[in-house]
This record gives structure tokens, sequence and C-alpha cells, in this order.
């Protein structure tokens, strides 16, 4: 009785029209393909790409140099220099980032007790030559003017979340 | 004995010892931030709250004392919360900015609060906030932060000897306060840094500049005063961040004086210098190793061809390390000549025939705090010595009788038994009043050596009273300081205190003024033979020129003493005992080769500067004053073209052609030196031959300088370190005269008048100061301002 049942089956293509079967569905279900880089697929707010160093929004640097995020770093891809500034606060004189060690695990946002390091929606970026990637405080405080209003709403969405 | 059990462990404590004193013994913790092993019990932090057997409530562990048969618990479930209780109430006010502050990672508080604290606060109402106060350059505040511990302020009045840290205010107002616009100023006042155990109280040099667990901890010893405290040199990338105290029971406890904690500013200043550089035809230029240390080499054979290997003087630095000493006199016998020292602010060198030994404390440094009667004489101990001060400070809290002879009053913070100040050439007069005294008290004739002066010597109340201090107090000792080590009288007064160490029993000690003074004798660098054999002493064939001699000492103007010099991390134009002299002598040397770590301003005087290792970039050997031979490794690594001065010496002594210069290591060096530990020790004698006391140095009418080395001049790396330049002790120098003095010259005091010393002439501002002895002019040594007069002590003019 099994063996007339599977000579039918493979008689009738029952196989073929089972597979057929899923790819008909994808065929008219929704496609997830986007034509990259003209489209692009939706990110979460805590999506972690290309760092960035924040300011206040009296244009004073957040960063307070207090190493947490390089002591916390399982890469060791921060380097940080620090000083007393001219006005007595406590303050980086270097803030390095090795974007080739980076593993862009997230912790140094999670350490960061004044939210100056942040991971942002970036991940267009590359280096040409060999230290293109070795991110100075400089390159990285510009890359927080540039995209601050996302970096700002991006942690109030997820503030309800922490 | 009494028997208490701490958590189920049995121990064993003397009577009147502390339920902490016992848990510490058995190796459990107890939460605390007031108490400290060193420091009066305090019990205001209340953190150390443990639950014992039948008290009705916790008791705090560091306050309450054992008594037999107790059951104390420190982890019940009453202790830890009341533990948490307590850190609750101190976390109230604390701020939470623990990432900006520099105790963060070494905090007790922190680490505390992540065991006894809670994760949320239920104070609701407004911090309080205080505003911080300048305690000098040294110490920076965030008043804010402290917890009230007190330790600051207990450590002022216990260990520093000066209270200048109070708490005022009482309950949520109280605040820890200096006096009214004053400064933290002692030379102890770095150990409040380690003490505070919050982040109220930092190190301002240090201030924001890494964190705790960026830096390697490397061991090392002070090159500073002749304690040999025991440092812990901490590093990042290759750059010596700050000093902290290894603790040493056997020395400096776990204290460290201002000068070794802060000196290491000067390792990285911008001074140093970081290539070989030789002098062309008057032009001074960069060149690599190999150039120069054939130029130094053929300049040297120069010499020896022109005038002989006995033209040749070398002087080093007691400051440098064993090895580098050894290498250097090495280097100088092997050429064949003699001349050699390190004694350059010594003045009087006839001792050095009868010297026996090496001149030592005469006792371990642990064993000064026991003394019973100790006089000093010719020391501003406090800034040349501040840990012994401390130590000193601690015999006479256990009951210690303290006198002091001294041209200037040097206030130790501590009680003074009797104080003799007089002119520097009437300090002699005194030891010999005391000597007699001595004598008389004793019954015995006065040792041969000092007969003859004492017909001349009439007994003062003061001296007889020191003497039997001495005598009636056992332990007790003599120490000569070093002032009295550069005193005109040396010889005189060594011999004179040996007479009445002989006489009384008492102990005698001279205080090493350098970091290696003792080594410096076992390296052979002294102009008589190693060896120390009496046979081969000063005056024998083999003996060299002393310092004194080869920085021209007694010599007049525009005679030159030795046509070349290797001068050995040394300044000779502010280290020397005669300045102006010193300055002459190495201008009229035909070829002088410096080795240096610091440019200076590029010294006029020499030919070829050699840039070497202070002490953190080298290994070597210190052997502090009571002959503890203590090596280090080098903690980083050097800058530049800089290397070890005793790799420079070992390749200069080959490209001499000189043999025996084939070492591989520092250790090869110490083995050569110190092959018998107990040998060693054997030679550390302060007995003297018999030296006869001539002439008793009286008075005669005219003006005397006093010239101390103040405390932050006294060597290359201390005179660069910036923070302890801006400190009160290194203030500009200024001239001091008794008002008595200064009426008799007819000059105000504030004005700024003319002080002349053979030709040379400066222009200072004059104070009174009604402390010091007749006819005398106190005048700082080893500023650039100052270094253009002549000699520490002697005559010297003042005029409007």
């Amino acid at each position: 009785m099994e063996r007339i049942k599977q000579f039918f089956k493979s008689f009738l293509l029952f196989e073929l029209l089972k597979g057929m079967k899923v790819t008909g569905r994808y065929l008219f279900a929704p496609k997830i393909t986007v034509h990259y880089p003209e489209e692009k697929t939706p990110q979460s707010p805590r999506f972690r790409g290309l760092h960035a160093l924040r300011r206040y929004p009296n244009g004073e640097e957040r960063c307070i140099a207090c190493k947490l995020c390089e002591a916390v770093c399982p890469a060791m891809a921060i380097t940080i220099e620090s000083e007393q500034r001219d006005d007595g606060t406590r303050r980086t004189t270097r803030y390095d980032i090795d974007l080739i060690k980076c593993i862009f695990c997230g912790f140094c946002e999670e350490a960061c007790p004044v939210d100056a390091i942040v991971e942002t929606r970036v991940l267009e970026y590359h280096g040409e030559v060999r230290g293109d990637l070795t991110y100075t405080k400089e390159m990285l405080l510009a890359v927080g003017e540039q995209y601050e209003e996302q970096i700002a709403k991006d942690r109030e969405d997820d503030a309800p979340y922490r | 004995m009494i028997n208490i059990e701490i958590d189920g462990k049995q121990v064993a404590v003397t009577q009147g010892s502390t339920v902490m004193d016992a848990a510490r013994q058995i190796g459990v913790y107890i939460p605390h931030f007031c108490y400290h092993k060193k420091l009066s019990i305090a019990a205001n932090c209340r953190m150390c709250l443990v639950e014992v057997e039948k008290a009705p409530k916790p008791l705090p562990a560091c306050a309450t004392p054992v008594a037999e048969g107790m059951k104390v618990s420190t982890h019940s479930q009453q202790a830890v919360t009341a533990q948490k209780g307590v850190m609750e109430f101190l976390l109230i006010n604390h701020p939470l900015d623990c990432p900006i502050c520099d105790q963060g990672g070494e905090c007790q508080l922190q680490d505390l609060a992540v065991g006894y604290g809670s994760s949320g606060s239920r104070y609701q109402e407004a911090k309080r906030a205080v505003t911080n106060k300048n305690l000098g350059p040294l110490i920076s505040t965030d008043m804010t932060r402290c917890i009230h511990c007190t330790r600051c302020v207990r450590f002022g009045q216990e260990i520093a000897g000066i209270m200048e840290l109070g708490m005022a205010g009482r309950g949520e107002h109280s605040e820890i306060l200096t006096f009214v616009g004053k400064t933290v100023d002692s030379e102890l006042s770095g150990n409040v840094i380690d003490l505070c155990p919050v982040g109220a109280l930092v190190s301002k040099p240090f201030r924001y500049s890494a964190r705790t667990w960026e830096l390697s901890r490397r061991k090392s010893i002070s090159a500073h005063c002749g304690l040999g405290s025991n440092l812990v040199v901490q590093v990042k990338n290759n750059r010596v961040m700050r000093v902290l105290p290894r603790e040493n029971e056997a020395i400096n406890e776990c204290w460290l004086s201002d000068k070794d904690r802060f000196s290491y500013e000067g390792l990285n200043s911008e001074d140093r210098l970081t290539a070989p550089m030789i002098r062309k035809s008057g032009e001074w230029e960069v060149c690599d190793w190999q150039e120069a240390l054939a130029f130094a080499a053929e300049g040297i054979r120069n010499v020896i061809n022109e005038h002989g290997a006995q033209d040749i003087g070398a002087l080093g630095s007691a400051h440098s390390t064993l090895e580098e000493l050894y290498l250097l006199q090495k280097l100088m016998r092997g050429l064949g000549s003699h001349n050699i020292d390190h004694r350059v602010r010594q003045s009087d060198f006839r001792a050095d025939i009868v010297l026996q030994g090496t001149p030592w404390l005469g006792m371990q440094i642990a064993e000064v705090s026991q003394l019973k009667s100790i006089l000093v004489i010719g020391s501003t101990l406090r800034k040349d010595h501040p840990l012994l001060a401390q130590r000193i400070r601690q015999a006479v809290k256990q009951g210690a009788q303290l006198s002091v002879i001294n041209p200037i009053v040097d206030d130790l913070l501590t009680a003074l038994a009797y104080q003799v100040i007089v002119a520097p050439s009437a300090m002699l007069g005194v030891v010999l009043q005391i000597l007699k005294a001595a004598a008389e008290i004793k019954n015995t004739s006065v040792p041969e050596q000092a007969a003859f002066a004492m017909d001349q010597v009439n007994i003062s109340e003061n001296a007889r009273e020191i003497a039997a201090s001495i005598i009636e107090h056992s332990p007790a000792a003599v120490f000569l300081g070093n002032l009295a080590q550069h005193h005109p009288h040396y010889a005189d007064l060594f011999s004179a205190i040996q007479a009445i160490s002989e006489i009384t029993g008492a102990r005698f000690g001279v205080l090493g003024e350098a970091a290696n003074s003792v080594g410096a004798y076992s390296a052979g660098a002294i102009p008589w033979s190693v060896g120390v054999e009496s046979t081969s002493k000063a005056g024998s064939g083999k003996s060299g020129l002393n310092a004194g001699q080869m920085l021209g000492l007694g010599t007049s103007e525009e005679e030159s003493v030795c046509s070349a010099y290797v001068l050995l991390n040394l300044e000779p134009e502010l280290d020397s005992y005669d300045t102006h002299r010193a300055l002459q002598v190495m201008n009229h040397a035909k070829f002088v080769v410096s080795l240096s770590s610091y440019k200076g301003d590029i010294p006029s005087y020499a030919d070829v500067i050699l840039p070497i290792s202070p002490f953190t970039e080298t290994s070597g050997t210190f052997v502090n004053t009571e002959g503890r031979i203590q090596s280090f490794q080098g903690v980083v690594s050097p800058p530049g073209e800089v290397r070890p001065a005793w790799k420079v010496l070992r390749v200069l002594g080959n490209l001499l052609d000189l043999e025996g210069f084939d070492y591989d290591s520092s250790e090869q060096v110490r083995a050569e030196i110190i092959s018998d530990k107990e040998e060693f020790a054997q030679n550390l004698n302060n007995s003297l031959g018999v030296l006869s006391i001539k002439d008793l140095g009286q008075k005669n009418g005219k003006i005397e300088r006093i010239g101390e080395i103040p405390i932050y001049q006294a060597d290359p790396i201390v005179r660069r370190a910036m923070s302890l330049q801006k400190t009160h002790d290194a203030a500009p120098p200024a001239a001091f005269a008794s008002s008595a003095l200064l009426s008799k010259v007819g000059i105000l005091a504030g004005e700024v008048i003319r002080i002349s010393q053979q030709d040379e002439e400066i222009h200072l501002m004059i104070s009174a100061d009604d402390n010091l002895p007749d006819d005398c002019i106190r005048l700082a040594c080893a500023y650039p301002q100052t270094s253009k007069l002549g000699a520490m002590f002697g005559e010297i003019k003042l005029a409007k």
C-alpha cells in the first residue's frame, strides 16, 4: 500500500508541486530585497554604526575624559589622553577610535555617563590608506555635529526602554 | 593576651588593642574610612560598625577595645544593616561625580559603595555644596566630596607636626579648611592625598592626567634625600605620571616627602637633554654618540699627553647610583688619576686622613624613633631629611629630649629640650662646651684631640644641660646634619662629637646628604684608594685631590686647578661649596666633559655634554644613610638618545683603552663593588683617628654668611620640578639678618641692598629675622640668583 502511494506521488510530481508552492508564495509576497544603495532597509534607533562625539546644545563638548569607554572597550580600540583645560574642567586632549579594531559592541555608548560617545546610524564610510579609519577627536566631533539631530532623536526614542 | 572570636575565628590579641586590630591580625576586613593604622582613632565615620554579642547596639570596631571572650560578627545581619545605613548617610551629600573625579578607580568610598550602597537614593532634598580651598600648588581640592573622616587633620597634628588643616563648623556646616589665607606648606603635605579616602584632596600636578587603571606600577628608590625612600612609580606610555610611597616600615613607613613625591615632574622637564652635544669652535652642535664619545676620549687623551693624568679631575654627584660612581672612579684610576670626589659641598677635608670608614647614620633609621635623647648639630632637618624629622618627632612624643645646635632656627615642629642658636663660627665652641661638660659629669678626662682647646672653653648652662641630657637618657644619639657637613670646621666638629660620643656612650650619626652619600664612599668616589684600608688613606702617595681642591677652594683666582674635568650628574655652578669659584675653575679648565640629564643653560664651561638617564631610566643601586643597599630597575626607557650613565662610562672606558670595562649589566658592576654584604657593612664606621682641634674658630667681628641649601634646590631633578618650584619653600631667595645688625649697618628691613662676597655683588631684599645670631646673614645657596656669590659660610658684606 505504501509503495503504491509512493508510486503515484512520484509519478504526479507531487514533491515538485510542493516546492513550487513555496516559490509561488514568495513570488507574490512583498519583496524584502532592496536596491542598495538607492534603497535602504529600515534601521533601529539602537543601530550601532560609526561613532560620534556629541556636544551640548550650547556647543560645549560632552566628553569629560572619564575614560570609562576606554576601560570597557573589549577590543581596546579607544585611546584617550586627558588634562585640565584652562577653565579647570576635565577634558580630553586626544580621543582616538581605531575603527579597524572596533567590534561595534556598543559598550562605549553604554558606559558613557554623559552620552558623549554614541554610535550613529552611519555605516557607509571607508578608508583608502592605512590610518584612515583611526578617527580622531576632531573627526568624531564632526560626525556628531553632522548627525546631531538624528542622534538626539534616536536617544529619545530609546529612552522609554532604558 | 585576650582571646576573642571574630566571625567564628579565634584570635588572641594584646590588652588594649581594638577589635579592628584583632580583625586585621586574622585578615578579616572591616569596612572603614577614618581608621588608619598610623593615625589616632577618631571613630567618626562609623563605617566599621560591627555586631558584638551582648552589646545592645552595633559598636565601631576601630574604637572598641577587646575584652575577654568577646564575640564579634562583622558580616551578621545587624552589622551589615548598620554599615549600609552609614553608607546611605555618607552618600547623602557626596556628589555623584565619579566620572570626573581623579580618585575614581582608587576611591575607598566608591569601592565600599559597591558593597554597601543601594542603587538609588531616598534623599530628595538639596545636596550640600562646599567651596574649594586653595591648598597651594601641590594639593587640589573638591571639598564637596569630603566625608569628614579627619584623616588629613590628624595627619597634620600627629605626623607632619603642624596642624595646617582643621575642621570648622558643625554638622551640615562642618568643613575642612586651612587657616584664613594660608596654604598647606608642610614638606610632608603630599601624604594627605594618599590618606584622603575620597577625592576631596587630590594631587594637583597629576590632576586629570590619567586613571589609576591605566598606570603600571613599578618599584623604585628615591634619588633625593639620604633616606632612600621606597617608591612606586606609576607609568603610562613610557612617561612617569606620578610617584607614590611603597610601604617600608624600616625606612619611610607609608609616607613620602613632597620632594620625593613631586620631583618626578623634573624627569619630564623641557630641559631634558636628548642628544649628545659637542662644542666645535665655540658653537654647540648636536651629534651622535660615536662622535661625542670619540671627542670626549680624544680631549681627555690630549690633556693627559700635555699635562699628565694628574691634571684630570672627576666630580660625581652623590645623587648618582653606586654603579655610575664606581665606573667614574674606575675610569679615573685607570687613567692614573686619583682626583675624584663626590663631596662637592664640603669645605673641610681634614678628617679624610683619619677617617676609619664610611660615615653613616650610625644606626638603623627605625631606631631613631626609639631614642631617648637626641642632639642635632647643624641641620635644617625638616628640609634636608623630612621623614627623619618625622621619626624624631615621634621619638619626642615618646618622651625623648631633643636638643639642637644650629645657626638658624629650623622649627622642628616639636618640643625642643634645649636649643643653642649661634653663628656658624661659634658652633664648634658650643660643641666643645658640651664635650667639657660631659667629661666633668662623667668625671673623665677629655680625649687628647680636644685637650688643647679645653682651656679656652667656658661651659654655658645650656651646654651642661645638653651634656646631661645625652648622658642621663639612653639610648641617646648625636647627629651631624648637612649644614655641619658643609661647615668650614667640619673635621673639628666631627672629631669633637666623636669624643662626646665616646665619653657619653651616645651613638653618633652623620646624616647622609644625598641618596647615595654612603654608597659614594663604597664606590670609591673619594680621592684615596678604595678598600678603605687605613694604610692607603689620604696623605699616602696614592691619594688625589679632593672636591674642595678640585673646585678651587683655598686657591686664588685666575689659578686653574685641573686642566680637564669629568662631571657626573652635577651642576657645579649651583652644587658646590663656593659656586663662584667653582664656575671660575670650570671656565679655566681646558676640557670639560659633562654627563648630565639636563641642558641647563648649556654650560659655558663644558666642551661635550653627554645625555644620561636619571634614576627612573637606569638600573642601579643606592646605599642609604643607614647603609641599606637598595637596587632598582629602570621604570621607563630613556627618551631620544639618552643612555644610562653606567653604559656611557663603560664605553668611554673602552674608548680610552682601559682594562676591565666589559660589563654587560649594572648588576655585574654592583657585584664587583659589593661582593660581600657583611664586609660592606663593616666598612660603615663613624670613628676617626686622632685629629687634634687646634683652632676654635672664634668670631672675628666680621659678618658671616649662613648658606643653607633650600629643600627644592638641592639637586638637578628637584630644581626642575615645576610644582615644587611654586611652593613657599622655593620662593625666590631673600637675605635675612637680625634687626640689631640691620640697625648697626643702617639698613631698613625690606630694602633692596647690595650683598657682596669676595668681589661679587648681588642685589637682594633683606628682611629682619631676630632668631638669627648676631652678625650673621642668612642667604640660601643653590639659587641661580645667589650662586654668583661665593662660599656657603664665611665673610659677607652688605651695603645700601
